[in-house]
């Protein structure tokens, strides 16, 4: 393996990304709404499209504001979808996210003539264009996804109480006057700007991965909020390392030169998820079947 | 977009063979699809297309890589076909594992599942992409709905058969599955083997759709037409006729428009015709639309709010007089016995004189009773108390509470329900005092 600076700026992109995302994602988890990252993530199309014909230039700001726009409003209609036309939930957010996704590949379609604006390349960014060509830089990238996490990390910290009250329980979050939708509203701009800030740097792929596999493997492990945010982390930023690691070793063991970071985190994530899946220390299967069986009620002495 | 009339007739009525076969295929896979994907609404996991469509792609790379180092074309559809249905039965497996053996939910399987197979299949897909004829696999993900050729739409069709006789034999066991599965599992039904089923015609029904027109038209072709029956019927059987309409439908004609309009992608065009329908659906299909459903909840706020004015009326005559006689009420004793406003009121006045519950009065301050009015308030106080009775004898509700319950239910009493509470609390056919201060 040669690791140069280069490696260390992904790794480092990498695991500012994962750990931005995996904290939004343990709240997305616990409100069985695991689904969401996939749906932003594909229905903030439209809003580069529009941002794009509007402003006539891939200038990072308007894109940004527009993705982000557009990934708030998926939430927005998937809710009324949900609500006031009592569709089941997935579906509104199948019915929402996909049509949105259709008006921006027509539009790119539409806008094509001028630019090239490849939904393959939206979707598949990859982390490894984000490093800098000398040491001494630090890549854009990478401050992106450093502000993004301080700004999900600040949310979390001052609205904890108010996050983990309207997830468990929305309605006495309601009666003590913690608005349950308003949190609702802000936790999916928070998992909209961080979709499109790890999107446009780093590669959808990782959103998607990195939303909701560490928060699932935090949640084998652990029933309490905290330790889940804290595992979730850890697990992520763990996947951003293993990933890049294994996307260095992997493909010449198998004969092949190169392959992407950003898919190997996906894949290193589901690595620890299985690991946790088999041995966490109360539920894993293999735990389970080791463990001595419990005493029955019967064997209890009697008074 | 220039096109002139003799394009549009030329389209409208199929003359090119090509027109055809992409109307014929997004016909069939729109059946298809609308079938499974009924089937997957009702167990409340429309985004397993979503899933499995994402999970077919380390099968693809894999079964590339496989063919190329055999020194194959690698781009051989059956190879890939059956490294897409492959993979996407293994994130089946993985999800049903989940879903069984820890306390994590189906949303989070499925999220698992989608991210996971889709980031490894990019990986790989990524190792391979050196490998000779490995150009342009990617744009299998994307389909290529205007280059579909015959053999394509025989695939399509031969899954859509068999997606519809597994249906139609198995009618009554997926309704059962989708409606009590707990039911069906002690009665001793295969519940595992019908979901597996149920997931597999999924599988076949993504794999054959995504190489034909691309990912994210089988995902909606999955859900948008069943959402949109949904609206239309509560009968089962009708759904799955209706779902498989309207994937028929809205393929011929997302596939003519964008025939039409040269430069419209099918695929999203044909979603975004599936969209639309949605739309009309949801705003006035059936029972279930939101204006349907808007109309009825108007009907029933007025209905209320008439059978409050009465009751009010009554209760102030009886309060003044025993035994109760019809006499004109002041406005002002109203608003004061309930927190209405003057316009509020005076809307339900007006309301109430349109039914001729009310008589002509010569004091506009006052209003009276017209004798089917005075009736009906009788006999409207009568089942307010009756309701109030039963919930503070049966349901054992604090008197202090009542009125405010009894005034959200008593306003949907069945005549039955009436009946039984009369049997039980009064007899005697009297309008029974009020449990608590009016």
């Amino acid at each position: 393996m040669n690791w140069n600076f280069t490696d260390t700026w992904i790794v480092v992109t990498g695991v500012l990304c994962a750990v931005a995302c995996a904290l939004p994602g343990c709240f997305l988890v616990l409100r069985k709404m695991s689904m969401m990252g996939d749906a932003i993530s594909h229905a903030v199309l439209p809003g580069l499209a529009i941002a794009f014909l509007f402003t006539g230039s891939r200038a990072s700001l308007p894109m940004f504001v527009g993705a982000a726009v557009t990934g708030v409003l998926t939430a927005l209609f998937t809710q009324w979808v949900n609500r006031f036309a009592n569709v089941d939930r997935g579906a509104a957010m199948g019915v929402v996210f996909t049509t949105l996704f259709a008006i921006g590949l027509v539009l790119i379609v539409r806008a094509a003539d001028h630019v090239d604006l490849d939904p393959g390349c939206v979707l598949y960014g990859a982390i490894e264009t984000s490093a800098p060509i000398v040491p001494s830089e630090v890549p854009r990238a990478a401050i992106i996804n450093g502000i993004v996490l301080l700004l999900n990390l600040g949310v979390i910290t001052l609205l904890y109480k108010e996050l983990r009250l309207s997830s468990f329980d929305p309605s006495l979050s309601d009666t003590l006057g913690f608005s349950s939708s308003l949190l609702h509203y802000l936790l999916m701009t928070i998992v909209a700007v961080t979709t499109v800030a790890a999107f446009e740097s780093v590669g959808s792929i990782i959103v998607i991965a990195m939303l909701i596999v560490p928060a699932a493997t935090a949640q084998l492990l652990t029933h309490r909020l905290l330790p889940m945010l804290v595992i979730a982390s850890a697990v992520g930023a763990a996947s951003a390392v293993l990933g890049h690691i294994g996307a260095l070793t992997l493909p010449s063991l198998v004969g092949f030169t190169d392959t992407t970071t950003s898919g190997m985190m996906a894949f290193a994530a589901g690595v620890l998820f299985t690991l946790a899946w088999l041995f966490a220390p109360h539920n894993g299967i293999v735990t389970r079947l080791l463990r001595k069986p419990e005493p029955r009620p019967t064997d209890l002495p009697t008074s | 977009m220039p096109f002139s009339f003799h394009d549009f007739v030329e389209v409208l009525t199929l003359q090119s063979y090509n027109t055809r076969l992409v109307v014929a295929a997004t016909w069939c896979l729109g059946i298809g699809s609308g079938l499974v994907g009924s089937l997957l609404l009702l167990r409340k996991r429309s985004l397993m297309g979503d899933v499995l469509s994402h999970a077919t792609l380390p099968g693809i790379a894999i079964a590339f890589a496989i063919v190329a180092s055999l020194g194959g074309a690698g781009k051989s559809l059956p190879a890939l076909l059956v490294g897409a249905t492959l993979s996407g039965l293994a994130g089946v497996a993985v999800m049903l594992a989940i879903r069984r053996t820890t306390r994590l939910r189906d949303d989070v399987a499925m999220g698992f599942v989608l991210s996971v197979f889709f980031g490894t299949g990019v990986a790989i897909l990524r190792m391979v992409q050196n490998l000779p004829g490995a150009s342009g696999l990617t744009d299998y993900i994307y389909g290529r709905t205007a280059s579909i050729v015959l053999s394509d739409l025989l695939l399509i069709a031969l899954v859509t058969t068999a997606v519809i006789v597994t249906v139609v034999l198995l009618l009554k066991e997926f309704t059962l599955l989708c409606f009590d599965e707990a039911f069906a599992a002690s009665e001793g039904w295969p519940v595992l083997l019908l979901d597996t089923l149920v997931l597999a015609l999924v599988t076949a029904v993504t794999v054959i759709g995504i190489q034909a027109v691309g990912l994210i038209l089988v995902i909606a072709f999955l859900i948008i037409p069943a959402a949109s029956a949904r609206f239309w019927t509560e009968n089962m059987k009708l759904m799955l006729v209706i779902s498989a309409a309207i994937g028929g439908i809205s393929g011929h004609f997302g596939a003519l428009l964008s025939d039409l309009f040269a430069d419209l992608p099918s695929g999203p065009v044909i979603v975004l015709t599936a969209s639309s329908i949605f739309l009309i659906s949801m705003f006035f299909g059936g029972k279930r639309g939101v204006l349907p459903r808007y109309m009825d909840h108007l009907k029933l706020k007025r209905r209320v709010g008439r059978q409050h004015l009465l009751r009010s009326v009554y209760e102030i005559l009886e309060a003044s007089d025993q035994p109760v006689s019809n006499r004109p009420v002041t406005l002002q004793s109203l608003l004061q016995h309930r927190s209405w406003t003057m316009g509020q009121l005076k809307r339900k006045l007006s309301l109430a004189r349109r039914e001729d519950h009310l008589e002509p009065t010569s004091d506009p301050s006052a209003v009276l009773l017209s004798e089917s009015g005075f009736g009906e308030a009788a006999r409207i106080t009568r089942n307010h108390r009756l309701w109030e009775l039963y919930l503070i004898h049966h349901a054992e509700i604090a008197p202090s509470h009542v009125d405010r319950d009894a005034d959200m239910v008593e306003h949907i009493l069945g005549p039955e329900m009436v009946r039984e509470l009369e049997a039980e609390l009064a007899p005697d056919l009297q309008i029974p005092a009020s449990p608590h201060l009016i």
